[in-house]
């Protein structure tokens, strides 16, 4: 319950911060060249002054920017994001379509680089300065410097073009009608690709926290109170360093949450994702300012709640944090 | 000075700066090695690496020479990296040096900013930013930075809360400082180094981020950026598959040289955490 | 010897450092031997290598030091040359080990409880119930107060003193032949200190157990050696039963380190100025800690309406344990913290209400020498900078104020040539000297110093006494000197105020506050001074 009550509080404390983003971007797109009205007409291919006149007090864009602002905080309380003149829907419904992908995309590898993260990182400290640890070390410097990007692309080339393994891009195969598990394997083989292409950085970054905190743990009193009790190698790691080197790397998830919501614009346009990524790219060439705003605030609060699950995870991990807060 | 003792006693370190050295002169000798403009046509579109002695690296899908691309992408991606990564340590310090020393409510309005520039994700920003002020080199650089500082500063204020109440700044309270020269003259004098071991990082990100901006043709496409190099390759990708590998292979090989150099700077700096 | 066997003997053992440190060995040719029942104190200052030896014993040495030669002999068996399964059986259940810190020793993330079990779960094979209840017995038998909270809270949630109970508790588990005591009461405070000994002595009697007890407190030794070895850079140079060795120390070094151990008396009272340069009226500080919109909010008193006087040219001593407010109160002296109510008059001045900005110009009227010589000097200056800094800041040309500073360096014992250098090429002692100068640079009238000597080694602790002495005599310095010792205490103040939860229990001459003391708090501190009998016997012997 306290865990609860602590997560709650912090949770509680975002809410400055999402307001504080929510404004602070609206009021950086009151500089953009042309707003959405203009992007509506150059769709329809152009139209005379007075029917963007019209349009710009349909959509309230004839108010002061305060006005304006506050119009569209007040419409984001009951959950409405404004109108999309681009897909010709409501915001929320655009971004409900693309979130699906996105959020697979994200746990999946987020789940490859923790775990992969987290055995790598352990086999490296285990065997510090020797050739795993070289080995290991090496890769990730490598992985950490390779744009994500260009390894989506090299990776369609060898998968998809010569090997012809997995498919290239896409969410799924449009082609054939799929239910059940046959779907389900169909989602997943297109998703192997992108989920290593983004999680690779992370991967990286991972491991080498992972090498970085287990070496200090290693060298801390209580390991060598461990040993001095007669445990075994295996078990001073699996029992008294592990979870304590686990630590940084939970804080780790939630600072970088927003980071791998970044990268997964990147890779979504190179594996043609219908994401969130993807959608946030195509908002911005085509200058569709409420759907930005919109995807802001969306992936505002899968940051916030991501750190939320972490705080969970983290108070049940060290009990020193909910004693004194 | 022992320091510098140390970074050349690791080879990977070494091995690193030989490699940002060599990137270096590929930018400053661009103009020499190749002088006509590197985004002017120059022959047969798709030339095949090696297949020409005249274009070494081959030509691009409109018959550009790859090679001076590359030499010339060197500068951007330096020019690129180097400037947002002043801009971004620079904010970070300020904003992280007077929310770790004051605290209270400096600290809790400060810390708040940079929660919010956090919570939304940098590229994402970097979108909002590139949407708004346009895709010259110059705002792509200063939106790079704006969107880097936070880590920095998140660092320079952990150090600072460490450091502000160690015996020496309290000896220089009661000397007499004012707090300026306590910030600026006792404590950032030993808060700098994790912050400078730190920029290459910020540099590596710096130049991976403005390379994907090129990427989907959202950077400045008037210059030369390996970045828009592998968005154009893309399209030739099934088969000319080295129009998009060899930019890529530079910007890892950057990227690559920068991390080891902080790498090695890191160790030189804190012996104590080396070999452990 | 009368139904004692021999338990451990070290014989002739060496142990190597890596290539590059200071020196190639850390231990030669150690030789000692510990019986069962008895109770052998290795005694050194900081870095003779008597934790090294600790650790050889147990082969827990860090990486790259190795055991160049010599035997370890425990139950038949040359421990050197064992096999690490076999080591593993002897750690834990052959020979315990319990540590200096015992916030860090244990691991925060379980529980107390669990981290004792885990001693039954590697070397036997009994049941869950059935350790569970040992657990518990342990617990009571190391006298925690309630042994089922304790088993089921985690280390953070247990006081320093619970905390070390726990470790003896979990050392004892398997009634080891041998336990390794390194330094197991250098982090508490001196009252939690005499009752962790007397508990490891009842213990030790109890279970007939052997006992390596490492220390660098020769009042210690005192309180609990049958027999004594004296360590200097990785040699013993001196072993023998405890009264020998305290009564008739052969080897100069002993002699020398007994000497420095300051007597628990004091100097003939001086005769006091009566004017006071200094007048602390009802100072109080109270912290206020965390809290959102007033939930969850902690008050803590830290400093509860103080009055004290310092005669000019006088050393009032502010005497308590760790949490009793004597830090609290030196930083309001000098500002450090505000204080939230009260006076603090420094030649008609009141120090306490001044706005920040005059505190600033008027700080060089009153300075302060803190604890740490590491911490207290900027690793990034040169010691004649950290100097002149302060006479600079008000003003003095810069050349000026390092010619003076060089000066100040002669003062302080320190030769003037060695004034470029940076703070880490001079040694602890050396430090505080440095920092002494820096405080006098101001040429302040009244010093505070907190716990200037309580890093240092007895030996480095007697020779900045006297320097302090020295500079109050020749610069008519008046000295608010805080401490948690009170053998420091009694050698250089004149006046003593004992403090407990940020309250002055009792103050007046440090002859009476010492001879006769009338709170019970006070006798109940003098009475924990480890070896107390020998410290008074000693004082007669030194004069």
């Amino acid at each position: 319950m306290r865990i609860l009550g602590l997560a709650g509080r912090r949770l509680a404390a975002s809410i400055p911060t999402l307001i504080l983003i929510l404004i602070g971007v609206f009021l950086l797109l009151q500089f953009a060249p042309g707003d959405t009205v203009d992007a509506m007409m150059a769709q329809m291919g152009g139209g005379d002054a007075a029917t963007a006149k019209e349009l710009r007090k349909f959509y309230g864009l004839d108010l002061s920017i305060p006005a304006q602002l506050g119009n569209y905080l007040w419409r984001l309380v009951r959950l409405d994001l404004g109108f999309s003149s681009i897909y010709g829907k409501p915001v929320s419904s655009v971004i409900i379509e693309r979130l699906p992908p996105t959020i697979l995309l994200m746990t999946a590898s987020l789940s490859f680089a923790f775990f992969f993260g987290l055995v790598f990182g352990v086999i490296a400290a285990r065997g510090v300065n020797r050739w795993p640890d070289t080995l290991i070390s090496t890769l990730g410097l490598i992985f950490y410097a390779t744009p994500s990007f260009w390894f989506g692309l090299m990776a369609i080339v060898v998968f998809s073009v010569y090997l012809q393994w997995l498919p290239p891009g896409g969410f799924e195969d449009i082609g054939t009608v799929r239910t059940g598990i046959w779907r389900v394997l169909d989602i997943a083989s297109h998703l192997v690709l992108p989920t290593l292409t983004l999680g690779l950085i992370f991967l990286a970054i991972y491991l080498r926290i992972m090498r970085a905190s287990m070496l200090e743990v290693l060298n801390l009193d209580y390991v060598r109170t461990a040993r001095a009790k007669g445990l075994d190698e295996t078990r001073v790691v699996t029992r008294h360093v592990l979870r304590n080197a686990l630590l940084p790397m939970v804080t780790l998830i939630g600072l970088q949450a927003g980071t791998m919501l970044g990268g997964s614009v990147v890779v979504e346009s190179v594996f043609s994702l219908p994401g969130l990524g993807r959608l946030a790219y195509e908002s911005v060439v085509q200058r569709d300012l409420n759907t930005l705003l919109g995807i802001v605030f969306v992936s505002a609060l899968l940051v916030i709640s991501v750190n939320f699950v972490v705080d969970l995870i983290y108070a049940r991990l060290d009990p020193r944090i909910t004693a004194g807060g | 000075m022992d320091a510098v003792k140390r970074y050349f006693r690791s080879p990977a370190a070494v091995a690193g700066l030989i490699l940002l050295l060599i990137v270096i002169a590929m930018a400053v000798s661009a103009g020499w090695l190749y002088p006509r403009d590197p985004l002017a046509l120059a022959g047969r579109p798709l030339v095949w690496p090696f297949s020409n002695p005249r274009f070494l690296l081959g030509t691009d899908n409109s018959g550009r020479d790859i090679a001076a691309q590359i030499f010339y992408g060197a500068r951007i991606s330096l020019l690129i990296g180097g400037v947002a990564t002043a801009i971004a340590i620079l904010i970070g310090i300020l904003v992280g040096a007077f929310a770790g020393y004051y605290g209270g409510w400096v600290d809790n309005v400060l810390m708040r900013i940079t929660e919010a520039f956090q919570t939304l994700p940098n590229f994402v920003l970097l979108l909002v930013l590139v949407a708004v002020f346009g895709s010259t080199l110059t705002t792509v650089t200063i939106a790079v930075g704006v969107v880097s500082w936070p880590a920095p500063a998140r660092l320079t204020r952990a150090e600072f809360l460490s450091l502000r109440n160690r015996e020496f700044v309290q000896a220089g309270r009661t000397l007499g400082m004012k707090n300026i020269q306590l910030i600026f003259g006792e404590i950032l004098p030993n808060a700098l180094p994790p912050v400078i071991v730190y920029a290459s990082v910020v540099m590596a990100v710096a130049i991976l981020l403005e390379s994907a901006l090129a990427f989907l043709r959202l950077s400045d496409p008037n210059v030369a950026s390996w970045g828009n190099l592998i968005g154009l390759g893309r399209d030739v990708l099934r088969v000319q598959w080295y129009v998009s590998a060899i930019p890529g292979i530079a910007i890892l090989v950057t990227v690559l040289a920068v991390s080891l150099v902080g790498q090695g700077l890191n160790d030189a700096l804190n012996p104590r955490l080396k070999g452990r | 010897m009368s139904g004692k066997e021999t338990i451990l003997s070290l014989d002739r053992l060496g142990v190597r450092l890596p290539r590059g440190a200071d020196r190639t060995h850390a231990l030669r040719d150690v030789s000692l031997e510990i019986a069962s029942n008895e109770i052998l104190c290795v005694v050194g200052e900081s870095g003779s290598g008597k934790s090294m030896m600790a650790n050889a014993v147990m082969r827990l040495l860090p990486n790259e030091v190795t055991i160049g030669s010599g035997r370890v002999m425990f139950e038949g068996r040359d421990l050197c040359a064992a096999s690490v399964a076999e080591m593993r059986e002897v750690r834990g259940a052959g020979i315990a080990m319990i540590f200096q810190e015992p916030m860090t020793a244990l691991n925060p993330l379980r529980t107390i409880g669990d981290q004792i079990a885990e001693m039954f779960s590697i070397h036997t094979g009994l049941s869950k119930a059935e350790i569970n209840t040992r657990v518990l017995a342990l617990l009571a038998d190391v006298r925690i107060p309630d042994p089922k909270v304790a088993a089921r809270a985690y280390p953070h949630e247990l006081s320093g003193g619970q905390r070390q109970r726990a470790m003896i508790a979990m050392a004892l588990a398997l009634d080891p032949k041998l336990l390794i005591a390194d330094e197991p009461t250098t982090a508490l405070d001196v009252t939690t200190q005499a009752q962790i000994l007397k508990l490891i002595r009842d213990l030790q009697q109890r279970r007939k157990t052997a006992v390596m007890f490492i220390t660098h407190d020769f009042g210690v030794v005192a309180e609990i050696a049958d027999r004594v070895g004296v360590m200097q850079h990785g040699v013993i140079v001196e072993q023998g039963t405890a009264s020998d060795v305290l009564h008739h120390p052969q080897h100069a070094y002993t002699k020398q380190l007994i000497a420095a151990v300051p007597p628990l008396k004091a100097p003939p009272p001086r005769a006091l100025a009566a004017d006071n340069i200094l007048t602390i009226t009802d100072v109080s500080k109270t912290y206020r800690t965390g809290g959102f919109l007033g939930r969850g909010a902690r008050v803590t008193p830290a400093v509860k309406n103080v009055s004290l006087n310092l005669p000019r040219g006088a050393t009032l001593g502010i005497v308590g344990e760790s949490g009793s407010g004597k830090s609290t109160l030196a930083r309001c002296i000098v500002r450090l913290i505000d204080p939230d109510a009260g006076s603090i008059v420094l030649d008609g001045s009141d120090w306490a209400k001044m706005p920040r900005e005059e505190v600033r110009r008027e700080t060089r009227h009153i300075q302060m020498v803190f604890q740490d010589p590491f911490a207290s000097l900027n690793p990034r200056r040169k010691a004649a900078e950290l100097v002149a800094q302060g006479p600079i800041v008000h003003g003095t040309p810069r050349a000026e104020a390092i010619a003076d500073a060089k000066e100040l360096f002669s003062l302080v014992g320190l030769d003037p040539s060695s004034a470029d250098r940076y703070p880490h090429e001079f040694s602890g002692g050396q430090r505080q000297r440095i920092g002494l100068a820096r405080a006098l640079a101001l040429k302040p009238e009244v010093l505070v110093a907190d716990e200037p000597v309580s890093a240092l080694d007895v030996s480095v602790q007697a020779q900045v006494l006297k320097l302090l002495a020295e500079l109050r005599a020749r610069l008519g310095l008046s000295i608010v000197f805080i401490t948690h010792d009170l053998r420091v205490a009694a050698q250089i103040c004149d006046l003593v105020a004992v403090m407990k939860d940020g309250a002055v229990v009792e103050h007046g001459l440090a002859g009476e506050v010492f001879g006769n003391p009338q709170h019970p708090y006070t006798q109940a501190l003098l009475d924990s001074i480890p070896g107390g009998e020998f410290a008074r016997e000693h004082d007669t012997t030194a004069v």
